[in-house]
């Protein structure tokens, strides 16, 4: 019999998606079965980085048997985007980067589709192209979309049309030309990070169906299935009542499948075969390049302090590349801008943050959304400072870092955290300040910290809701439109449920997958914001259901609902001490006395979140009242030793310590830690690369390695301080994304302390290190062996 | 494109198709017997979602083709659990949470069945090389290693 487990809020429970992931039962997009009248879709992709398109000619690839249809950016000129309407779902006038779908083949088979893809003829009349984002900045550069000017755009988005800037946020805050002429130290620096990519081990898949009723289905991998309706809905003018979006597991998002990648393109492409479900698969070389990646970023800092190391002000110019569309890139760059400073209290700020068009693939919401950006060179020159300042980086950070109530560089009043704490635990874990020998005489070894700060970045009113339902026996369905990527909200849900409820975690089932016709709304799993946010809608609609079941049964029992409780399953009284299971009214009801009449009836609870009090900042200055809803906060230490033979840099330990407010499930925390440690790790030795052309040269697993599980530190330290956020449920925040903000820039500043060598540039590299190690050694710079 | 009848055992149960000499291993799995459990993460040998046991080795699905396995026995992540009972190996992925996505538990399953078999107590090195053709972008691998080695203290192959 299975043990039962009650008040499970702050349990480490075991996963409810466990079952089914280990004995091969869960369904993902691919796995689900459509029978023989499915077909197959693939893509027709631009083989060049700029051009303007001739023609399209599809007749040979249309005459091949098997051929049901073509569909081409020609007579499909729709546009789709989240924050910037800038993305044709097939180009058809105008190609922008190497990759780009601009038709699409629907076949009886894969192999078919993707033979006759081969046969569409695509005259292109090649225009200049532009990687680099300080490039693309210039007047002279090519302009990639010359109606810039012309897109529908959010309303805290500011584009400059004639250029190829789509987003510019300006932080203005203090005086910092004055203050420089008072800071004792001041330091510099550039930093630059390549364009990676997500690698969730599935790969995009959709599926669409429409049916002749006008009826349109799309089965997909989403992190936002609402998302995804409502702007394709838009797109494509099909009301959003007839879209339905159904996401079944999720293999593994990290923000790559957040909005709307190509999950369009199966939908147009099932539209010219009605009643047929059409399924378009990416393949591995596609999900690196032409689904989206993580922006590139040129970073130019420059930060000072009194004398006693007081920060005292900071300049900021981030030119982030965005590649050919940047509809969800702009809001990385607003977070990046409104967040530009790190997690430091600074009294003038300067901050520039600007998305960058480049003909590159499509750089979009990837986990961290901004901050592992960023965080790589603010966690460097501040560490530079402190060195400078003559103070141990982590007594630097402990004085300058943001705390509870302290007015943010927005202007904003800074919630409940304890970044120090976080700081404290991580450099305890490294025995930081102690001095250790290498494991061998042509090792060094060294220690480095870096903190961090994140805001969950989205429209001010995104929404969540939830539906508690009892079943006859007691057992529980929770439905909410949130996804369980791996992240564990499934179990967060269902524990936050079964609290509120008073049953055991036992009773409760989440409903999967998520429908958008059956689940209630929700904006997206992105942001680490499904904790906070549905976890606050799960919360109300469990207290609704609550509320209907003790007003039942104090009219049943005469009795003042003040004096009932529901505990383990049952509705107890404190005052009369009678007690009523569950099951035998939260579907039936309860009688009236003698049988005359009954009360209640099936226990339906509902119940919603949606934060209210986001204000919108000034466009000049990047002030207002409050910027965003919270921030999450953290540490991180690394101890590492580097092989100076070989340049090979192995952790020997990092210690990773979060706010998480509250840790509804404290080991669901812990394994977010762990994985984030090793993806942020991971990040910090990859790169996409691409020839003189904008071609990828590295799009496989071959090619582009991720880590591995002999590529990982021997040791990972994952802990947790609990400083109750104001609207979180029992304090909870969000902890998802933020544990892999400071890896890398905590592990460069763990190799300055070994070797005495700056790493500006990701990606690493062991030649990178040696070569670097040997040129200082040259130089005569390079720190001795201890 | 010819076609080729072949026999083979799958997860004990004997099976005769038909296939195309071009089917690989994976699309028979998936597409023809409907075991979804064994995953497609890159068709090109790289990522080790589609690992099988093929005569007890473990393969890469996605790099054999149907026709090759004449004759073999091939186990499956279905067939780590045929009676519904749990295996020592995937109570201990639940029970370590060892599982996030949970794409790659399939292969990683096998491949760690496979370790177990050939050495029923690794150390953590041997486990860590052993799934070295898994990837796994979720876990940072710590879970899926103490799992490992949870079930190689137990009678691993319960």
């Amino acid at each position: 019999m299975t043990r039962l487990t009650h008040d499970p809020v702050g349990k480490s429970v075991l996963r409810v998606d466990a079952h089914d992931k280990v004995t091969g039962a869960a369904q993902f997009a691919d796995d689900i079965q459509f029978g023989p009248g499915l077909f197959y879709g693939r893509l027709v992709r631009s083989p060049v980085a700029h051009a303007i398109i001739r023609s399209i000619d599809v007749s040979q690839a249309l005459a091949m048997p098997g051929v049901r249809a073509v569909v081409s950016g020609c007579e499909m000129t729709a546009r789709i985007g989240l924050y910037l309407v800038d993305r044709p779902i097939f180009a058809g006038d105008r190609v922008r980067y190497v990759g780009e779908p601009l038709a699409g083949v629907v076949a009886s088979t894969e192999d078919v589709a993707q033979r006759a893809a081969e046969l569409v003829r695509v005259e292109y009349e090649e225009l200049p192209a532009v990687f680099d984002p300080e490039e693309a900045m210039q007047p002279s550069a090519p302009l990639l979309h010359p109606d810039l000017g012309k897109y529908k755009v959010a309303g805290f988005i500011f584009p400059e049309p004639g250029t190829n800037v789509s987003e510019h946020f300006r932080l203005r805050k203090g005086d910092v030309e004055a203050a420089w002429r008072r800071c004792a130290y001041v330091e510099e620096g550039t930093f630059r990070l390549p364009q990676i990519q997500h690698v969730p081990i599935e790969p995009h898949v959709a599926v669409s169906l429409w049916e002749a009723s006008g009826q349109v289905t799309l089965w997909t991998c989403s992190q936002s299935p609402f998302s995804q309706r409502d702007l394709i809905a838009q797109s494509l003018g099909i009301p959003h009542g007839d879209l339905r979006v159904v996401s079944p597991y999720v293999g593994g998002g990290f923000g790559g499948k957040a909005g709307v990648s190509m999950e369009a393109c199966a939908v147009v492409l099932a539209q010219a075969v009605k009643g047929h479900p059409v399924k378009v698969r990416m393949t591995r070389e596609e999900e690196f390049v032409c689904t989206t990646v993580r922006q590139s970023l040129v970073a130019r800092l420059k930060v000072g302090c009194d004398c006693e190391g007081n920060l005292l002000a900071m300049e900021v110019i981030y030119l982030f590349g965005g590649g050919a569309y940047n509809d969800y890139g702009v809001n990385i760059v607003r977070a990046a801008g409104y967040s530009c400073t790190g997690p430091y209290d600074i009294p003038n700020v300067k901050g520039d943050a600007y998305c960058i068009y480049t003909n590159q693939p499509i750089g979009s919401a990837m986990r961290g959304f901004g901050m592992p950006e960023i965080h790589w060179g603010i966690e460097q020159v501040m560490d530079q400072l402190a060195l400078r300042a003559h103070l141990d980086p982590a007594d630097f950070r402990r004085r300058n870092c943001v705390r509870t109530d302290d007015t943010i560089v927005t202007g904003m009043r800074m919630p409940p955290v304890n970044l120090t704490a976080c700081i404290d635990k991580a450099t305890q874990a490294v025995s930081w300040g102690k001095q250790e020998a290498a494991s061998a005489s042509h090792k060094k070894r060294g220690k480095g910290l870096a903190i961090m700060w994140k805001a969950p970045a989205m429209p001010p009113n995104p929404g969540s809701a939830a539906i508690v339902r009892f079943q006859e026996d007691g057992t529980v369905h929770v439905s909410i439109g949130a996804q369980d990527l791996g992240q564990g909200a499934f179990t967060v849900m269902a524990q936050i449920a079964a609290q509120t409820l008073g049953v055991p975690f036992e009773w409760v089932r989440v409903s999967v997958p998520v429908d958008t016709r059956y689940s209630p709304y929700e904006w997206q799993t992105v942001a680490s914001r499904i904790t906070w946010s549905t976890g606050n809608a799960v919360r109300a609609a469990a207290g609704d259901a609550r509320r209907q079941i003790l007003e039942t049964v104090a009219e049943h029992w005469g009795e003042n609902i003040r004096d009932l409780d529901i505990k383990e399953g049952r509705v107890i009284s404190y005052r009369s001490e009678e007690e009523l299971p569950l099951w035998d009214l939260v579907v039936y009801g309860l009688p009236n006395p003698g049988y005359e009449g009954w009360m209640g009836g099936p226990i339906v609870g509902q119940g919603r979140f949606m934060p209210s009090y986001v204000t919108n900042l000034d466009p000049e200055t990047g002030q207002g009242t409050r910027a965003v809803v919270h921030y999450s906060v953290g540490a991180q230490a690394v101890d590492l030793e580097v092989d100076c033979e070989t340049g090979q840099i192995e952790i020997l330990k990092i210690a990773s310590v979060y706010d998480v407010g509250k840790a509804i499930n404290p080991d669901l925390v812990r394994t977010q830690i762990e994985g984030g440690a090793v993806h942020g790790l991971s990040s910090a030795y990859e790169a996409l690369r691409f020839d003189s052309h904008g071609r990828a040269v590295n799009a496989s697993l071959v090619d582009y390695r991720i880590a591995s599980a002999v590529d990982c530190p021997k040791r990972i330290y994952g802990d947790f301080v609990e400083t109750p956020l104001e609207d979180g449920p029992w304090g909870a925040r969000g902890v998802g994304e933020h544990v892999m903000v400071p890896t890398a820039p905590a592990v460069a500043n763990a190799l300055y302390d070994a070797l005495g060598v700056r790493f500006s540039d990701l990606p690493l590299s062991a030649e990178k290190v040696y070569m670097a190690l040997h040129a200082a050694s040259q130089r005569g710079e390079a720190r001795q062996a201890t | 494109m010819s076609r080729q009848a072949i026999s083979l055992t799958v997860n004990g149960a004997p099976e005769r198709l038909e296939v195309e000499s071009s089917l690989t291993l994976l699309q028979m799995l998936r597409e023809r017997l409907a075991l979804i459990g064994t995953k497609n993460g890159c068709e090109a040998g790289e990522c080790g979602a589609c690992t099988v046991l093929m005569d007890g080795e473990p393969v890469n699905a996605c790099l054999v083709l149907a026709v090759e396995a004449e004759g073999c026995e091939v186990l499956t992540v279905e067939g780590l659990a045929p009676s519904g009972q749990l295996s020592a190996l995937q109570t201990a992925f639940s029970e370590h949470n060892a599982v996030q996505c949970g794409f790659c538990t399939p292969g990683m399953l096998i491949s760690a069945y496979a370790l177990l078999k050939r050495n029923a107590h690794p150390t953590e090195l041997e486990i860590r090389e052993a799934l070295v053709g898994n990837l796994c972008r979720c876990t940072g691998y710590v879970r899926i290693v103490e799992a490992v080695q949870a079930a190689a203290g137990e009678s691993a192959l319960s």
